[in-house]
C-alpha cells in the first residue's frame, strides 16, 4: 500500500539544508499496523511531515508510492483525498473556526475530489456524533473552535475523532500517545483499532512507548535511527527496546 | 469650516488624510467633500446601520452621529472598494451613550480603503468599541485612523479600539493611526494594532485534512474578520456583510 524507497529529505530550505532522512526504505502492505520507534532526532517526525507534504521539508532523493501513485507529486489536500491521514504530534489551534464546520468542509472536499456526493448537514452530524462517541468525546467539544482551549489529551482525542470522520485508508500517526493519561491512552488505542484495523487499511504508528502498543498491538515494529530503518521485527522488538534501550538493541 | 469659505481639497499634511489616495480624493471632487450625512439618536434610542461600500469608482461616505443620553449607535461596514473608498464617522456621545463600530476593509488591486473615526466622549459614563479588520493582497491598502477625544468632565469613559490586518502577500499594506486626546482622569482607553500573515501551520493542518488552498484561505479569513461583526446580532445582516467580504476574496493570491 505504501512503498518508501531510499528516501532522502532535508529541512531548513535550499539555503541551509540539513539532511534528516538518509536512505529510508519501508514497505507497509494493506492490513498492517507498523510501529516506528527510535531515539530523539532520528527523523520520525520528519518522516511523518514528508509523507504529509509539509512545506519546508524537501525530498532530495528516493520515492514514495501510495497505492501505486506517486505520493510526493501530490499537494497535501490531494494526499488527504487519496486516503492519507496525518495525525499531528501537536494539533494546531484554529480560532474562529468550529470543529463541525472544519470537518464537514474537509470531508466534503475529499468526497468532491473523489467524485462522491457531499454529505448533508444532518448526515454529517450523525457521523460526527457516532465517531465522537467512539472516542468518548462530548459532542459539545465538536461545536467549539478547532483545538482552542483543548488540553493536550483532548487534542489527541480530537485527532482520532477527525480520523474516524474522514475514514482514511492509511494513517500516519505521529506520537499520538504523547500527552495522554492512562485512561485516554486506552480510549485512543481502542479508537485506532476500531477505525483502522481492517484488511484494506494500514497504519504507520510513530511512538516512543510500549504502552500504546499494548493496546494497538502492531504487526511489525521498525527502529528508525540516523534517518534510516536499522531493524525491523515483530511486536517482540518493541518489548526488547523497552527493556534494553536503543543503544543495546542497535549495537 | 466657516460659512462661505471656499472649499479646497485636503492634503496629506492633514492628519486625517495622511494615508489617503490623493488621486482618488481629487476624482471624488471638492463638492462631494462637504456631503455629510447627519444622524441624531435621541436619548435612550438605538440605531444599527449595516453597509457594504465600494465599487469601481472612488467613494466617500461621511457620517456625523450625535448620540443623546443613554443612546446607542452601531455601525457595521464592509469596505470592499476596487477604487479609493473612505468611510468617515464623527461621533459625539452624551452621558451613558454607546457607540459600536465593526469595520472590514478587504481587497487587492492597488486601491486604498480606509476607515476614519473621531469619537468624542463629551460627558461621563459613555462607552465606545471599535473593531477593524483589514485583509489585503496585490498592492492593496487598508487604513484605520481612529481618534478618541475625552472631555474634561467625561469621567468613567470606556473607549476601545482594536485593529488587525492580514496581508496575503508582500506588497499589500496596512496603516493604523490611533490618536487619544484625554482630558478626564478616570477613564479607560484601550487600543491595539497588529499586522500579520496567514498562519502557515493552520494552513498546512487544514490542507492535511483535505481542504483545498482556496477553501483554507476563505475559512481563515472568515475567522479573522469575524471579530468585526461579533456585536451584530441580526443574523441576515451579519451574513450579508460577511458574504460581501468573502466574495471580494475570490481571485486573491493563495
Amino acid at each position: 500500500m505504501l512503498e518508501i524507497t531510499n528516501l532522502h529529505a532535508t529541512v531548513g530550505g535550499p539555503d541551509k539544508p540539513t539532511p534528516i532522512l538518509k536512505g529510508l526504505t519501508l514497505s507497509i502492505p494493506a492490513g498492517e499496523i507498523h510501529a516506528i520507534m527510535g531515539p530523539n532526532g532520528a527523523g520520525k517526525s520528519t518522516l511523518a511531515n514528508v509523507l504529509g507534504g509539509k512545506p519546508g521539508y524537501d525530498v532530495t532523493e528516493g520515492s514514495v508510492t501510495f497505492n501505486g501513485q506517486d505520493l510526493l507529486a501530490l499537494d497535501p489536500h490531494e494526499r488527504a483525498a487519496a486516503g492519507l491521514f496525518l495525525g499531528f504530534q501537536y494539533p494546531v489551534e484554529i480560532p474562529g473556526v468550529s470543529n463541525v464546520q472544519f470537518l464537514r468542509e474537509a470531508l466534503n472536499s475529499q468526497r468532491k475530489a473523489r467524485g462522491e456526493e457531499p454529505l448533508s448537514g444532518g448526515e454529517f452530524l450523525k457521523l460526527a456524533k457516532d465517531k465522537a462517541g467512539l472516542l468518548q468525546m462530548d459532542m459539545d467539544m465538536l461545536k467549539r473552535q478547532v483545538n482552542v482551549g483543548f488540553s493536550g489529551g483532548e487534542k489527541k482525542r480530537a485527532e482520532m475523532v477527525q480520523m474516524g470522520i474522514l475514514n482514511p485508508s492509511f494513517a500516519v500517526l505521529d506520537e499520538t500517545d504523547s500527552g495522554l493519561d492512562i485512561d485516554a491512552l486506552r480510549i485512543v488505542g481502542a479508537g485506532i483499532n476500531s477505525i483502522m484495523r481492517s484488511p484494506d487499511k494500514a497504519v504507520l504508528l510513530i511512538t516512543h512507548y510500549q504502552r500504546l502498543l499494548d493496546v494497538v498491538k502492531p504487526d511489525k515494529v521498525s527502529v528508525l535511527a540516523g534517518g534510516r530503518i536499522v531493524e525491523t521485527g515483530g511486536p517482540e522488538l518493541a518489548l526488547r527496546l523497552e527493556a534494553e534501550g536503543y543503544d543495546t538493541v542497535m549495537a | 469650516m466657516a460659512e462661505g469659505a471656499t472649499l479646497t481639497l485636503p492634503t496629506r499634511r492633514d492628519e486625517a488624510w495622511r494615508y489617503a489616495d490623493m488621486d482618488g480624493v481629487a476624482r471624488i471632487g471638492v463638492d462631494a467633500l462637504d456631503a455629510w450625512q447627519d444622524i441624531a439618536v435621541a436619548a435612550g434610542e438605538s440605531i444599527t446601520r449595516c453597509m457594504i461600500v465600494g465599487s469601481d469608482a472612488p467613494e466617500l461616505h461621511r457620517f456625523r452621529v450625535k448620540l443623546g443620553e443613554g443612546a446607542t449607535a452601531a455601525f457595521f461596514v464592509t469596505n470592499a472598494g476596487q477604487d479609493y473608498t473612505r468611510v468617515e464617522l464623527e461621533v459625539h456621545l452624551a452621558k451613558g451613550a454607546h457607540f459600536e463600530f465593526g469595520g472590514v476593509t478587504i481587497g487587492g488591486g492597488d486601491a486604498t480603503r480606509e476607515f476614519v473615526t473621531q469619537v468624542t466622549h463629551a460627558e461621563p459614563d459613555a462607552t465606545s468599541n471599535q473593531t477593524i479588520r483589514a485583509v489585503h493582497w496585490n498592492t492593496g491598502t487598508g487604513n484605520f485612523l481612529g481618534e478618541i477625544k475625552v472631555a474634561r468632565d467625561a469621567q468613567k469613559t470606556d473607549a476601545a479600539q482594536d485593529f488587525k490586518a492580514l496581508l496575503l502577500e508582500a506588497g499589500a499594506s496596512a496603516n493604523a493611526v490611533p490618536q487619544l486626546e484625554i482630558f478626564a482622569d478616570d477613564v479607560k482607553c484601550a487600543h491595539g494594532a497588529t499586522v500579520g500573515e496567514l498562519d502557515e501551520s493552520a494552513r498546512f493542518y487544514m490542507m492535511a485534512r483535505g481542504l483545498d488552498p482556496a477553501t483554507v484561505q476563505r475559512l481563515l479569513v472568515q475567522a479573522f474578520i469575524g471579530d468585526a461583526f461579533v456585536a451584530l446580532a441580526d443574523e441576515a445582516e451579519h451574513e450579508r456583510l460577511l458574504d460581501a467580504a468573502l466574495s471580494a476574496l475570490e481571485g486573491a493570491k493563495l
